[in-house]
């Protein structure tokens, strides 16, 4: 790994630690892993993230091309396009934006294309709302999408990198979403380390996609296919889907020769000896750490969060390892499956044997501190889905 | 270049898939041998989704992306930005039907044409939605049968060019499967110019029109020879150019009967929905012969 510390003292001797937003370091991300084409429409609050590239692109700072199209759904289509001829593709959108592109979203996954796309995460109407929810990301959860939940603004630039590596590997060739809540930290600044950008190029490397389209080798995608092969496209994406836990903590390892930062499938913070695991994706987690401190000092309850990272596929044997044999399980749940309960709730019933609390908590602007969460946690009802505000 | 009557080059293989006669698999393989092999097509949800052939299959010699109904034009966009990218010169050519490009692909075809991508863009008009199974799109003609309106079509046709002219393309034109030479011509002018093309192509459709597969040509030259379709070319910022054919069917059109007459289509359409139609041709006909100075070789 000679290489690896090369890059690693060249990293400490150029790179800037900054300040700065989720949205600005996921569009600093984008710009450092070499994206060729980005098409992006505007809506709150992802729209920083595509101003910021707009700014890059038009200083001359960002080598790509950048196309303002006129909804989400070309948004897609043409960074789909741009990915079948073996560009390196980014774009972003939240709440109805990604309802809109829908089509495209589940389209481009069954093609194969690795483009990478940010959501900050925000709750869909009606009624209006621009504040954080993971439904919709998770209303996309079966396209085939990968997707990944980040917690701070490090995690957002660092998980951007390493998602175009994640889905450009050649046992992967799916796209990836990568989320970050909508205002909570897309919005907030916190400091960043980033990588030079020859680091950061080195490390993601050539974008390879093996069936890209080329007039000298003239073949057809996507063309009428009937049930003899058809299913055989899907068990396709399975597989692939199926190598993703493999192929991304690769990708953590060696990033974590490059720059000492360690990222897991699965975030644990105190889980190890813990009788109480408080389960949640992104910033909700992040602030469940507080009450897991709270629970251990002031409740003498031996509490921990444990917070996938990689949501699809998630991980399913990772995430029980992590709860261990924890007593309670509470899940901060910050979706909606209407006659379901909470989205992610049904993936850690799946994963774990205890009974699973879930509590559907900090949807459309609803504020969650440490302290409610503390409540939340000591009283919430294996076995139920409650709601912070109602039954607890 | 000319069209002698013999193939140049192949660019749709036998044994496609598409119903016999069809006319726009007569216009598009003049289209794609113009084109030639440096080509990469982009086709919506249309006829041409299905007769490319059946995976493992296809019928085209150049790379076709299939892509969603409303989406044909922003994914090749896409193409063409990162074709653009990396400084690389292919054709880039969008196929897509009448309800793709002038119904649900509509404001994707016009933020591609506003972003004046180099690229170029072919409606096959056959008036209906033929891939199906014939219903009713914003081009059906006044009085057509289709099966979602099964007494004939209430109201006029979408007038597409009209609104594509105010994108001010780099090049504008309308042709007819039955006018090979005219669709070549324009098929090279369309990929010489720097910036979006559209072409737009009248192709009639044995089973939606119902006329006998032998007809198409008649067909497609009877609807210019009636006024109801005219053939005109216009480059940007320069004046609409009608070609020969229609300067011919202006000084002397057909009625629209005969026209009406050869298609099953129209058998519901009462003196009404043909009066309609012969309005419109006539129209048609004063709109254009403003422009005949320019008439093109």
């Amino acid at each position: 790994m000679s290489d690896a510390v090369g890059a690693s003292e060249r990293q400490r001797e150029e790179s800037n630690a900054r300040i700065m937003t989720g949205n600005a370091a996921t569009a600093l991300a984008a710009q450092d892993a070499g994206t060729d084409v980005v098409a992006a429409y505007p809506i709150t609050p992802q729209t920083e993230i595509v101003e910021n590239i707009a700014e890059a692109v038009e200083s001359g700072e960002f080598d790509a091309e950048f196309s303002r199209v006129e909804s989400e759904h070309s948004a897609m289509s043409a960074v789909m396009g741009a990915s079948q001829v073996n560009a390196r593709t980014f774009t972003a959108t939240a709440s109805q934006g990604l309802l809109y592109m829908s089509e495209m979203v589940w389209w481009t996954a069954a093609s194969r294309l690795p483009v990478v796309m940010a959501i900050a995460n925000r709750a869909l109407g009606p009624p209006w709302n621009i504040w954080g929810s993971h439904t919709d990301a998770l209303s996309q959860r079966d396209s085939g999408w990968i997707q990944m939940f980040a917690g701070t603004v490090q995690e957002v630039y660092d998980l951007t990198l390493m998602s175009y590596r994640i889905a450009e590997d050649h046992d992967v060739m799916l796209p990836m979403m990568m989320n970050l809540d909508g205002f909570t930290f897309a919005h907030t600044m916190q400091p960043l380390e980033k990588l030079p950008r020859e680091d950061a190029r080195a490390y993601v490397g050539e974008v390879d996609i093996p069936h890209d389209v080329t007039a000298e080798d003239p073949r057809g995608f996507g063309a009428f296919t009937a049930g003899d092969n058809f299913w055989q496209f899907r068990k396709k994406m399975m597989d692939a889907m199926d190598r993703v836990p493999a192929v991304a903590e690769e990708a953590f390892d060696e990033f974590a020769d490059l720059t000492g930062r360690e990222y897991d499938l699965v975030h644990e913070y105190r889980a190890d000896d813990a009788d109480l695991v408080i389960v949640g994706l992104g910033t909700l987690a992040r602030e469940a750490e507080v009450a897991a401190d709270v629970l251990r000092e002031e409740h003498d309850v031996a509490a921990g969060v444990v917070r996938p990272i990689l949501q699809t596929p998630f991980p399913q044997e990772r995430f029980a390892e992590a709860v261990g044999d924890a007593e309670k399980v509470v899940v901060l749940d910050r979706s909606t499956s209407f006659g379901r309960g909470g989205i992610v709730t049904r993936d850690v019933n799946l994963a774990v044997d205890q009974p699973v609390a879930s509590v559907i908590a900090g949807i459309g602007g609803q504020n969650v501190e440490f302290d409610d969460m503390v409540d939340i946690a000591l009283n919430a009802e294996p076995g139920k889905t409650q709601w912070f505000g109602g039954d607890l | 270049m000319p069209w002698i009557g013999d193939q140049t080059e192949t660019q749709i293989e036998k044994g496609h898939p598409a119903c016999a006669g069809c006319g726009m698999v007569l216009g598009v393989r003049h289209m794609l041998e113009e084109a030639g092999d440096n080509t990469i097509l982009v086709i919506p949800a249309c006829c041409a989704s299905v007769i490319q052939g059946v995976y493992p299959y296809t019928a085209f010699d150049v790379p076709v992306i299939n892509t969603a109904f409303a989406a044909a034009a922003s994914t090749a966009s896409g193409v063409e930005m990162a074709l653009r990218q990396r400084d690389e010169e292919t054709n880039v050519i969008v196929l897509a039907g009448d309800g793709g490009t002038t119904d649900i692909g509509l404001s994707s075809m016009s933020g591609a044409l506003e972003r004046r991508h180099n690229f170029m863009y072919v409606l096959y008009d056959n008036e209906a939605y033929s891939n199906t199974g014939f219903q009713k799109s914003g081009r059906t003609p006044t009085g057509a049968r289709t099966t979602t309106t099964p007494t004939g079509r209430v109201g006029e046709q979408k007038n597409i060019d009209k609104i594509v002219e105010a994108h001010d393309p780099e090049y504008l034109s309308t042709t007819t499967s039955g006018y090979a030479q005219d669709l070549r011509d324009k098929t090279a002018k369309s990929l010489e110019v720097d910036g979006p093309a559209f072409m737009h192509m009248l192709t009639p459709c044995p089973p939606g029109w119902r006329f006998d597969t032998g007809d198409t040509v008649d067909v497609s030259k009877k609807a210019v020879s009636t006024g109801l379709w005219v053939l005109y070319e216009k480059e940007r910022g320069e004046e609409v150019q009608i070609s020969r054919p229609s300067k011919a069917a202006f000084s002397d059109p057909d009625p629209v009967e005969d026209y009406v007459e050869l298609q099953g289509r129209f058998s519901t359409a009462d003196s009404v929905d043909i009066d309609t139609l012969q309005e419109r041709a006539q129209r048609n006909i004063e709109e254009y012969s403003e422009y005949l100075e320019g008439v093109t070789a």
